[in-house]
């Protein structure tokens, strides 16, 4: 799935990485909670999470994670756009709840982990 | 060939800083060439480390020592110690207090992770004088 097409699917503000909707993901995972996302995770490229500090793009860059979808209306702040912009990460913001953000974006084809 | 050396101060009043260390590290890595996937354990490891580092130990250093054969690390805080490591090494332990919980960590996975992404690991730790995390990864 392109990254555009998450954007479509969770009718998604695009905050930055204009330049990257054409690049391909296959797995996504959703968490507020950087450790487990840090533990548990492996190989997923797009992170959906309703937790809004720098350290929710840290762990992105830490993980080759390529896209971030904030769920609930967050919004990040300038700090944390730029932070994104620099390690070429596209960040996405939706209205949707995290239940119904993963569930579409999962009925659209888009894979989780296999589990621990 | 000589090693690479890296040295990074990481500060520990500042939590929206935590990862600079880590990113710059893995930045490293990535431009001498090693794969991918031994970049990202190492920067899971040294994130860890450094988010540790921030959260209970003050802020603290991260040495970095890089040869094709070897990737040593080592992470050295001037905080309160740790009383009992096993404890510690514990998955779900944690003693990270409410307001670092509200930012996403303290779930009592730092240090297992560590372990988890590294070849080795020694903790060093004097309760009231800092904690020395050394750790190795091993390309091969």
């Amino acid at each position: 799935m392109k990254i555009r097409e998450i954007k479509n699917i969770l009718d998604a503000e695009l905050i930055c990485g204009e330049n990257f909707l054409d690049n391909e993901v296959f797995t996504a995972c959703g968490s507020d909670m950087m450790s487990d996302v840090l533990a548990y995770v492996k190989e997923q490229a797009v992170l959906l999470s309703g937790l809004v500090n720098p350290q929710v793009v840290r762990t992105a860059e830490m993980m080759d994670m390529k896209c971030i979808v904030f769920v609930r209306g967050k919004h990040p702040d300038l700090d944390m756009i730029e932070l994104a912009e620099e390690r070429d990460i596209v960040l996405l913001g939706t209205r949707l709840e995290m239940f119904t953000s993963c569930g579409l974006l999962y009925k659209n084809g888009l894979k989780g982990g296999s589990g621990i | 060939m000589e090693p690479l050396k890296l040295h990074f101060d990481v500060s520990g009043s500042d939590f929206t800083c935590a990862g600079e260390a880590s990113g710059n590290i893995k930045k490293a890595l990535k431009e001498i060439g090693f794969s991918a996937a031994l970049t990202r354990n190492v920067a899971i490891a040294v994130y860890e480390g450094e988010i540790n580092m921030v959260i209970h130990g003050g802020g603290g250093q991260i040495d970095v020592e890089i040869t094709p054969e070897c990737i040593s690390i080592v992470l050295a805080d001037q905080g309160p110690g740790i009383p009992d490591i096993a404890l510690a090494m514990q998955e779900g332990y944690s003693t990270a207090p409410e307001n670092v919980r509200q930012l996403g960590f303290g779930a009592g996975m730092g240090l297992p992770n560590i372990k988890k992404y590294t070849d080795e690991m020694i903790i060093e730790s004097e309760v009231g004088k800092g904690t020395t995390i050394r750790l190795k990864v091993f390309p091969q």
